[in-house]
């Protein structure tokens, strides 16, 4: 069949491009180290446990490991012996037995038995999972596309809120298909920063859609569900920054929200209390003040990098179903509550989400950046209090 | 195909064709408005091997994005649109129709009936597949391109889809519609169009779990359809079923998903269960050992399906008692599963072995699907799950159980059928390179994605960090070798049989088979059975 020679030639011309295309991939790899706390290189295992739970997880894993193996020798042996010695090409041949009520009670009885250890053996760890109580401090985690929202509620650091995103230089690696670094797809601007040995408890929650809350180093992972809360909690033992990412689909930037946990000592974690409150007070915007139309320029810069330039990107352009804000009616209005409106609820079930959470001087910020940036040259300004009426 | 046609009106087996007036319509004619079960059977099986096909390349699209870290052909949107539509396209247009086409081939063939019993419905319920798989597969080209919320259509993801969404719900609901005619005819049949003889307890067992797939497919398709309609309706018509912002529950359409969802894992296996119980037999030339505690194994599994849904869950924060009792339901699925693996085995053991592609496949089955079950129990239980869930690990589990599973029991149902179906043999030799080089390709694929799952790597992401990426680039290197097997197999075994190259068909190839299908010749003649026939006491041998 002459078909069957010009699929073999393909076949070989495919195996060799793929030859090929491992050879650069394996060249590329080279270059990446562990990242302590995160992912190593080629890693075989769950990470090392940091936390009680994980490391009752990693012997529940362990312990069911030699539970298969087991299993797995027992039941492939006799079957690799049958095929290897009950063979016609051997003269085996056939018995006749096909049924026996008592080798049918017994393969029914010793699995169900085992089954049985097994539900008692993790048992006393997904109660312990689900002990939320008497925590140090309480943290609120907010999922929102893409990034998360801390809120420290109770406890030392009480007050304290942040965002924490991906670094955007990383996003733009990512896109340029050129990654580098140990972190990479990791880095985020703000840690979560919790002291060790205490009991934290985690409140999920989220803006948009459902998000999960991972850290695999604490065996932790907790969906993160819009409209409700949901608790969970770890007590790190060691100090160290600890990684993981968002584990539940959220949408096209799912990827790019990771979760960066800093373990810090008592003494250190006291004064980034101190520090962060510090900062806090002479950060704190005055939205009542008027703020010249440059300083708006300048802050809008850079909150429309942090959050905008993901989707509408940095051209103001947007991308396939994204609109582009560069010469939009909406933008561009005389009557600035038309944009605060959509900044404030969102638009499109959400695919543009609602941005009430930054500050009122970051909302005016924007708009005003948006308003005469690119080919928009409306000279409007937004003020501060006019988003504060807004939000009315 | 057209072996069967050729041999149409020559004197078959059984019943007398002179007074035959049915006689087939030619050309377009015969497949539009086909009615014989063999036909439609063969559409079947086209249909979803075409669907695997364009399933296969939105794998392999994945697969080439994520060869190496950094994005290099798809932007990330993109990427959630190709995994949301190969799930969906694998499941419902592939493995499904699949299992349906052996179904409408082999039930009729096995219990000794003329035909399905509702021949025209039959044909409907093959027919609304086409617009469906059309709808799906054009969503691509819609506005903001196909649905792109995983196959699992969370909300409120699903709210912020496009209109393609609307569309793939639509496509959904026609191809649910399709599955539960499909089951309603196989029920039917099975219960009401046996041979005298062929008692409940007689019947083969890939007829038996196909009646049991057929209650799980009535049970759940309009469970998946009700939670489908919401979202529809929540995203047009102002409802708010899983929408937060109005008072609605996210989590209740996952309840309200699992519960459809879990069933469907096992509608997707059970006659794969029953293909491996007709094979190992055939080829170890020795009785399926434990025939009625693989019936009731069948029926443990099926009821025990519905009692075990929120283990997909285990991470929204469900109460610690729910958390223990799914965990404890789900554990005890490895009993009955466990059964089967032990009654395969005892089969063969001391049996008078040859291994024919048939068996290579079935025994490569048993071997390969035993090691998703092994994950599957470190799945069930919660506090593990909670590390590993939506991470590459459960990727790797349910492709174990489902291609080295379902897909793996259709080759090996398909080598052992073919025979009979368009009545010349495969090539041994090409069947066993396609058994060796999927087995390979299958393992280098998957067997990476458990080490990349318990390194913490998430799954449904375009692009990951810099450790994980040797096993990305194998599980890469692996899937196009799988795929390409894939394409070996179409155009070096079943296109020269299509063709009707090859050596001829005996009516019974296979030594050790046992089964009213090798009663009659081979190809198969377009009617079968149309006089019921007198079986022996075993309802394996036509008497007269």
């Amino acid at each position: 069949m002459s078909s069957s020679k010009a699929m073999t030639r393909w076949a070989a011309a495919g195996a060799l491009a793929l030859s090929g295309m491992m050879a650069s991939g394996a060249a590329l790899a080279e270059k990446v180290n562990d990242l302590p706390g995160g992912p190593a290189v080629n890693q075989l295992d769950l990470h090392p446990p940091v936390t009680q739970i994980a490391s009752d997880v990693h012997s529940l894993h362990v312990w069911l490991m030699w539970v298969c193996t087991v299993i797995f020798i027992l039941v492939f042996g006799v079957m690799f012996y049958a095929i290897l010695k009950h063979r016609k090409s051997l003269g085996h041949k056939s018995a006749h037995f096909h049924e026996s009520v008592g080798v049918e009670i017994a393969w029914t009885v010793v699995p169900f038995i085992i089954v049985v250890a097994m539900g008692f053996a993790a048992t006393k760890t997904v109660v312990a999972q689900k002990d939320t109580s008497n925590a140090d401090l309480t943290i609120k985690v907010t999922g929102y596309q893409w990034k998360w929202g801390y809120d420290y509620l109770k406890g030392e650091g009480e007050g304290i809120a942040f965002l924490s995103q991906l670094d955007p230089a990383q996003r733009a690696l990512s896109n340029a298909g050129t990654p580098q670094g140990d972190n990479y797809l990791l880095k985020v601007d703000n840690p979560l920063v919790v002291p060790v040995g205490q009991k934290v408890r985690i409140i999920t929650t989220a803006a948009d859609v459902i998000h999960s809350w991972m850290v695999p180093a604490f065996a932790l992972k907790q969906d993160a569900i819009p409209g409700f809360v949901r608790d969970t909690w770890f007590k790190a033992e060691q100090t160290g920054d600890f990684y993981g990412q968002c584990a539940e689909l959220c949408g096209k930037e799912h990827a790019y929200m990771p979760i960066h946990v800093r373990v810090l000592s008592h003494t250190d974690y006291s004064a980034w209390v101190a520090a962060e409150k510090k900062k806090a007070a002479a950060a704190a915007d005055d939205p009542t003040r008027t703020w010249t139309h440059d300083e708006l320029m300048a802050r809008g810069d850079k909150v429309y990098a942090a959050n905008c330039a993901v989707c509408h990107r940095a051209d103001g352009k947007g991308a396939g179903p994204i609109k582009p804000l560069d010469g939009a009616a909406v933008v561009l209005d005389a009557d600035h509550t038309k944009q605060l409106a959509v900044l404030l609820h969102g638009q499109n079930n959400g695919a543009m989400p609602s941005w009430a959470a930054l500050s009122d001087v970051e909302l005016a910020a924007v708009a005003t950046y948006t308003k005469n940036s690119w080919s928009n040259h409306s000279d409007q300004t937004v003020q501060p209090a006019e988003v504060t009426a807004a939000r009315k | 195909m057209s072996a069967v046609l050729d041999h149409h009106g020559h004197p078959g087996a059984h019943g007398d064709h002179a007074h035959d007036d049915h006689h087939t319509p030619s050309g377009w004619r015969r497949w539009v408005f086909a009615t014989n079960h063999k036909d439609i059977g063969t559409m079947y099986l086209l249909f979803a091997f075409t669907m695997l096909m364009v399933g296969g390349v939105l794998a392999l699209c994945i697969r080439a994005e994520l060869f190496q870290p950094g994005l290099q052909f798809f932007n990330p949107e993109l990427f959630n649109q190709f995994t949301t539509m190969h799930g969906l396209i694998m499941v419902f247009g592939a493995i499904m129709p699949a299992f349906v086409g052996f179904a409408n081939w082999m039930i009729p063939l096995q219990i000794g009936a003329s035909d399905m019993a509702f021949a025209r419905m039959n044909n409907f319920s093959f027919w609304l597949l086409i617009p469906a798989a059309v709808m799906l597969v054009a969503s691509f080209f819609m506005p903001g391109g196909a649905p792109a919320a995983g196959w699992t259509l969370y909300a409120p993801l699903t709210l912020q889809m496009g209109p393609s969404m609307d569309a793939g719900i639509f496509a959904m609901h026609i191809m649910g519609a399709s599955s539960i005619m499909g089951s309603i005819n196989i029920i039917v049949t099975v219960l009401n169009m046996r041979a005298p003889g062929m008692t409940l307890m007689k019947m083969p067992l890939f007829s038996w779990t196909w009646l049991i797939t057929a209650y799980l497919l009535i049970a759940v398709m309009p469970v998946l359809a009700g939670a489908i309609t919401m979202t529809l309706t929540d995203r047009h018509f102002g409802t708010t079923f899983f929408n937060p912002a109005g008072g609605g529950d996210p989590i209740m359409y996952q309840h309200i998903f699992w519960f459809f969802g879990h069933p469907e894992v096992y509608i997707m296996i059970l006659p794969a269960f029953g293909i491996v119980s007709a094979i190992i037999p055939a080829f170890a030339r020795k009785r399926l050992f434990g025939y009625t505690s693989m019936v009731y194994a069948t029926a443990s599994i099926a009821i025990l399906s519905f009692i075990v849904w929120a283990h997909h869950m285990y991470t929204t924060g469900m109460p610690v008692t729910g958390q223990l009792f799914f965990m404890y339901a789900t554990m005890l699925i490895a009993v009955p599963t466990g059964v089967k693996i032990f009654n395969w085995v005892a089969t063969m053991w001391r049996g008078s072995m040859t291994f024919e592609t048939p068996m290579l496949w079935a025994v490569g089955f048993i071997f390969v699907f035993t090691m998703g079950g092994f994950t599957g129990l470190i799945l069930s239980m919660a506090p593990v799950d909670q590390q590993l869930q939506d991470t590459y690990y459960v990727v790797a589990h349910f492709h174990y159980v489902l291609v080295a599973g379902s897909l793996f029991a259709m080759f090996a149902g398909y080598y052992y059928w073919a025979p009979k179906w368009m009545g010349v043999m495969y090539s041994e030799t090409r069947g066993k390179i396609h058994f060796w080089w999927s087995l390979i390709a299958f393992n280098i694929t998957f067997f990476p994605m458990h080490f990349l799952g318990l390194a913490g790597m998430p799954r449904r992401y375009a692009d990951y960090p810099m450790q994980f990426a040797d096993f990305n680039m194998w599980a890469s290197v692996g899937g196009f070798a799988f795929g390409l097997a894939q394409v070996y197999f179409f155009f070096f075994v079943v296109l020269p049989a299509m063709r009707g190259e090859g050596v001829k068909a005996p009516q019974k190839p296979w030594e050790g088979a046992e089964g009213l299908e090798w009663e009659v010749p081979s190809p198969a003649p377009h009617h079968t059975f149309e006089t019921p026939p007198k079986l022996d006491a075993t309802a394996t041998r036509v008497i007269g």
